[in-house]
């Protein structure tokens, strides 16, 4: 008999309720019930970051959390930046300019830690911004114009 | 002009957006999961396989196995299919295979409702094996008595081949030769593309759909036809976007098995994942070389003759087979003028290791680490100046090679140079990085890059394309050379616009390739897009243009060759260029005429018969700290004559991501075996050392750009040489910062610490 | 989808251990970091789950009136390495923990889960050793306290009873009044990695800053469990602060240590790495504590 469970939680603003398999990572929730499909499978053991989104303000590698843990959480995807009208927030639109993006397949997840130490709103160096970006792999970018556009949307935040 | 611009990549709206679909994005929820169950024993065969307990675990639908499938043997490698019996690639794997080649070789298969189900089938299938003693270094298995893993293959020596340029013999006779030997040694390493292998397969009307994340969706309809004895017309399969590849998807992996267990299910959807430890075991790997160099130089510096001995680890199959050693021969063949003699011979021998097939760089990674290592130590040897000896001895302009009559038409190898130590003022640091002592030391090195564009004359070079124009004068372009992250589908429409002469936001690149649809072509491998992909939408966009003037011609009655189609419009070239109507006009009339109604397409193929030398450098400059064994990578500078950039913004990409697996090869990346067991030890992202954001210095990359006159819009290969020349690079800085020479890779503190003690160091 | 048989979410500390005592083959899962990965595997699949995850009284760090710091287990790293208290009372185990991982990982693994899964590489393990933590467990008779030395028993293997959990790492204020320490993790990588060789001292020095008062040094991988470095830091106490001493020290530290050669680094590698850390981190922890070398 599989074991499941009622939880409410909000996905991007939304309260949504939801009847949950207890074996089901919050990958497996927000993909195949929500079709968040900015949510992405690149290990599901937490060392590649590909599925990362943000629970109660903090990034989470969504693969290695019980879908049920979700219960009475706020849960931010990638999804949420996009505008009404698919207008790109700054930290997307700075992610084209700065050519942070190749296959593509890394990139929601970058983005969400971006936000998160966006929101922090302080001033990082190069280098604490490298450690703050370390829980993602990226085999198409060598890194460098992700740290370039997080760095020039800090900056751009901070003088703004 | 589009072409020369850094305009936006066509698909980074959707991309950053989290809307643009991979495999796993399409399939149907309702889609049954197999899983493959793969041996535990490294060598051997399969007596017995008792499915019993694990049929009766509830959401198993179907249990395959190794006993089940049929008696074909079918090839992997993304290569064109060759009518040459001779030439075509090695068959010696089954769908599933009885006779255990690898530790993890793929013995059976499970269709269930859910992953739990199968992998819980999988644990309840009991197998009998017999079992073999393993053998995992290529040197051993060529061996007497060594276990035989392929019977058509005796001392397990999948191919050995050589060349001999002069007489190699003869010209070391000449007096006063110094004679430098180096052995020099490459690991296995995996691709690392972020998204693991996926595919999923259903049936529709009698056919074979199979999506796929694959970089050669022809080549795939092909060996799924092949691999399950059915006519190629029966399958179709899509490629939508994929989340990396670096090679490893210029294989036909798991498509076959996948299309297989939708048959043995009658036609239903089964969705295949493979999962990022049967990525590292199960799918392919970059070949582990040895290479032995012995060279004989005058006191001068002049290479004389040189000859190569390369050892190849193939693993349990042949996928790619000896075309990458061949390529890594060839390198070293060109890289260098050899004033009277280069001798090459190369073995690929079968091991019970993961099967090694195409990696970014096919072959040069591992060549160029030895030959430019090689070439630091005769430097050294003579106590000559590295650039300098490097200078002497390159492949010089008006190089013309024997075989392919490819022609080196440029200086670049020197321009780059001169570029790159600027950069990173390495006559400066040269100078200050003598005579240092104490614990932590600094160095600079480099190493020069060779690169071949395209596979011709090797094998058929072809690309087809079609164009369709749209009522409101946009154009749809399709084209079988895939997209896979390095921004081809930007690039062409960048070429379509400048030959078309519409505006580049008017070009619509169909970016998913459906083989029932997309005209044939080969897919993305070598650097082959933008050279031979360049020529099918040159040739396609010519063919196109001339439809439009000609039915220009019809509704302004100016003669077509008065006209252009120029920014979008029809103008009159002997009127000072006036404009004659919109290109959207002409399509309305085209599309809706009462007279003349046509839908103006085109679709051309180009069969590529030339290649090009993709040149460059990498400089390196490193901090040993010698107690702890450990390099910090302080600069890295690559610069790459590829000729024309069609786009710089991307090609600067492409060069990043190339420096940083040059990174990982250099200093952390290794796949590693149990010799015990033959059981891969590190296969996932932890214990497999990537880089991360903290293992890197900021990359620095350049351009030197000689227009390619072989390639349709000026420009040749990028897409892989960026990954070759940063090892090499890295480890003459080490040298240089220690006096320690390490001729084996990845230089991790496992081999630097020994190496730092015994010279003395520590 | 994780292969689970059954998952009971505890509401309460109580509660958890009830719910141990009904499901005595179930495992105790925490943030998940570790044991949803042994699932994944097939090392654990098929097992029963109680979650910690809603305890919240559980997380964070107090004081107690004595001066005993209270590190509550279901603490995050990064919430280790932000708290106030951690960082005016003992930093080092901050920086310790916020060298696991990643980001990601740092914030979904505890404090508590890196102690009880045994692990000799654990991050937080030889600072916690360093510092003569005590452990505080609750189980089914109530609480008792447990040193942290006596809380290793060997690799993977913790001193916890059949239903008992961890509820509070405490470390006394002698542990940490007036001393600095360092920690160095050595690893392959710059992040997402584990540590081939962790290894942390803290010193207290003399009023006038010249001389070592105490000296305490643990490691993490030198070892099955973290270890301390007894013999090390007999001859450390009473010398000078100096980096003749850090050279003495580090030298005495190879008598104390244990490590054992496997694919992951040579035992010759981690002996290099014993020394040449313990001298190094030494170094930093006089510096920290104000003295001159």
């Amino acid at each position: 008999m599989i074991q499941r469970k009622t939880i409410q939680c909000t996905i991007n603003g939304k309260q949504v309720e939801n009847v949950v398999d207890v074996r089901a990572s919050l990958t497996d929730m927000l993909r195949n019930d929500y079709r968040m499909t900015s949510v992405k499978k690149g290990c599901e053991v937490g060392e590649c970051g590909a599925c990362n989104v943000i629970i109660d303000g903090e990034c989470f590698n969504s693969c290695i959390y019980l879908a049920v843990w979700a219960d009475g959480k706020q849960i931010r995807t990638l999804e949420s930046l996009t505008g009404p009208g698919g207008e790109l927030s700054d930290i997307q639109q700075a992610f084209i300019d700065e050519g942070a993006v190749q296959c593509g397949f890394c990139t929601p997840g970058f983005i969400m830690t971006a936000i998160e130490i966006l929101e922090t709103k302080k001033l990082y160096t190069r280098d604490e911004l490298r450690k703050l970006l370390s829980g993602h792999l990226c085999r198409c970018t060598g890194y460098e114009n992700i740290i370039t556009a997080v760095e020039k949307t800090m900056l751009q935040r901070l003088e703004a | 002009m589009s072409v020369g611009k850094s305009v936006p990549r066509v698909d980074a709206y959707d991309k950053v957006t989290g809307r643009a679909k991979y495999t796993d994005d399409m399939v149907e929820k309702n889609a049954l999961v197999g899983k493959v169950m793969h041996s535990t024993i490294a060598n051997g065969w399969v007596k017995s396989m008792d499915i019993s307990e694990a049929e009766k675990i509830p959401g198993v639908v179907k249990i395959l196995t190794c006993m089940d499938v049929p008696d074909i043997q079918f090839p992997t490698a993304g290569h064109p299919w060759s009518t040459d019996a001779s030439h075509q690639d090695v068959m010696d794997r089954k769908l599933l295979n009885r006779r255990v080649r690898l530790y993890g070789d793929d013995i059976a298969a499970v269709i269930a409702e859910d992953e739990v189900a199968a992998s819980r089938a999988i644990k309840a299938i009991r197998v009998e094996y017999e079992q073999y003693e393993h053998v995992l270094d290529p040197y051993e298995a060529m061996k007497e008595g060594a276990s035989q893993l392929h019977d058509e293959y005796p001392n397990n020596i999948l191919k050995h081949s050589g060349f001999e340029d002069g007489d190699f013999e003869e010209a070391i006779k000449e007096e006063g030769l110094i004679r430098v030997e180096g052995t020099y040694e490459t690991p296995i390493v995996q691709h690392c593309h972020i998204e693991p292998p996926v595919s999923y397969c259903y049936m529709e009307n009698g056919r074979y759909v199979v999506v796929a994340s694959t970089q050669i969706p022809h080549i795939v309809r092909r060996v799924v036809g092949q691999a399950l004895g059915i006519s190629w017309g029966k399958v179709r399969v899509v490629k939508p976007y994929i989340g990396g590849g670096f090679g490893n998807k210029q294989d036909v992996l798991y498509e076959p098995l996948n299309a297989y267990m939708c048959q043995q299910v009658g036609g239903r959807l089964v969705k295949l994942e493979i999962s990022r430890e049967e990525t590292f075991y199960a799918t392919r790997v970059r070949h582990a070389m040895t290479f032995n160099i012995v060279s004989y130089v005058r006191p001068s510096g002049r290479i004389v003759a040189s000859q190569c001995k390369v050892v190849s680890n193939q693993g349990a199959y042949a996928s790619h087979g000896h075309s990458v050693v061949s390529k890594s021969m060839t390198s070293f063949r060109q890289l260098y003028n050899y004033e009277k003699a280069c001798k090459v011979e190369g073995y690929t021998v079968y091991t019970n290791t993961a099967a090694a097939g195409a990696m970014r760089g096919y072959g040069t990674p591992q060549s160029v680490f030895a030959i430019e290592s090689h070439a630091e130590d005769i430097a050294n040897t003579l106590g000559m100046d590295p650039l300098e000896y490097r200078r002497m001895n390159m492949m010089p302009v008006g190089y013309t090679d024997p075989f392919s009559k490819n022609v080196n038409y440029f200086d670049s190898l020197n321009q780059c140079i001169s570029r790159a130590r600027k950069a990173i003022d390495y006559d400066q640091k040269r100078k200050l990085y003598q005579e240092q002592t104490g614990p932590v030391r600094r160095g600079i090195g480099m190493a020069l890059l060779w690169y071949n564009t395209a596979v011709w004359p090797i094998s058929l070079e072809v690309s087809s394309c079609r164009m369709v124009l749209n009522q409101d004068g946009s154009v749809q372009i399709q084209l079988a050379e895939t997209e896979i992250g390095q921004g081809a589908d930007t690039a062409f429409a960048q070429m379509a616009a400048d030959t078309l002469g519409i505006p580049f936001e008017k070009i619509n690149t169909i970016s998913t390739q459906d083989t029932d649809v997309t005209p044939f072509g080969l897919g993305a491998y070598a650097s082959r897009q933008t050279y031979v992909g360049g020529m099918a939408v040159k040739k396609t966009a010519v063919l196109l243009k001339q439809k439009i003037l000609d039915y220009a011609h019809e509704m302004t009655r100016m003669l077509p060759e008065d006209i252009d189609l120029v920014d979008g419009n029809i103008v009159w070239k002997t009127n000072k260029n006036k404009i004659l109507l919109s290109l959207e006009d002409l399509a309305q009339e085209a599309f809706y005429s009462m007279e003349h109604a046509q839908h103006i397409t085109a679709e051309a193929t180009a069969q590529c018969k030339s290649n090009a030398y993709s040149l460059g450098c990498a400089f390196a400059e490193v901090e040993v700290d010698i107690p702890l064994g450990k390099v910090t990578l302080l600069n890295l500078v690559n610069v790459h004559d590829c000729g024309q950039l069609i786009n710089p913004q991307l090609a600067k990409m492409q060069v990043h991501g190339g420096m940083s697996m040059a990174i990982g090869y250099g200093l952390s990346e290794r796949l590693m075996y149990d010799e015990k067991t033959g059981k891969p030890l590190n296969d996932n992202l932890l214990d497999y050392k990537l880089s991360t954001t903290m293992d890197h210095p900021d990359l620095s990359a350049d351009f030197v750009e000689n227009y390619e006159p072989t390639s349709a819009y000026g420009t040749k290969a990028l897409g892989e040489p960026p990954a070759v020349p940063g090892a090499p690079a890295i480890r003459n800085a080490i040298l240089n910062a220690t006096g320690v020479a390490i001729n084996k890779l990845p230089m991790n503190p496992h081999l630097l610490y020994p190496a730092f003690r015994d010279a003395g160091l520590i | 989808m994780y292969d689970i048989e059954a998952l009971y979410e505890a509401s309460s500390v109580e509660n958890a251990v009830e719910l141990l005592q009904e499901h005595p083959d179930a495992i105790v899962i925490a943030g998940g970091s570790d044991v949803l990965i042994k699932i994944r595997e097939g090392k654990l699949a098929g097992c029963s789950l109680v979650s910690l995850q809603k305890l919240d009284e559980l997380r964070g760090v107090n004081m107690d009136e004595d001066g005993t710091l209270r590190i509550l287990p279901l603490t995050s790293f990064s919430h280790i390495t932000k708290n106030p208290l951690i960082q005016e009372h003992i930093n080092v185990l901050g920086e310790a923990v916020d060298m696991v991982g990643g980001p990601q990982i740092r914030n979904i693994g505890t404090i508590g889960g890196n102690t009880c899964n045994g692990v000799t590489s654990a991050d937080s393990g030889s600072t916690l050793v360093a510092y003569d933590a005590i452990m505080e467990i609750t189980g089914p008779n109530g609480k008792r306290q447990l040193p942290i030395s006596e809380f290793y028993v060997k690799a993977g293997k913790v001193a916890l009873e059949p239903a008992e959990i961890l509820t509070a790492i405490l470390i006394p204020k002698e542990s940490y009044n007036n001393c600095k320490g360092h920690y160095i993790k050595y690893a392959m990588r710059n992040a997402m990695d584990i540590a081939t060789l962790g290894c942390s001292v803290n010193v207290r020095l003399s009023q006038d800053k010249k001389t070592v008062e105490r000296l305490r040094i643990a490691y993490g991988v030198a070892g099955p469990v973290p270890m301390r470095a007894p013999t090390a830091e007999a001859k450390g106490a009473g010398k000078p602060a100096s980096e003749e001493t850090a050279a003495l020290v580090a030298k005495a530290a190879l008598e104390d240590v244990n490590p054992r050669d496997s694919w992951r680094a040579s035992k010759a590698l981690r002996l290099q790495l014993v020394e040449e850390l313990t001298k190094r981190a030494f170094i930093k922890a006089v510096e920290l504590s104000g003295g001159a070398l």
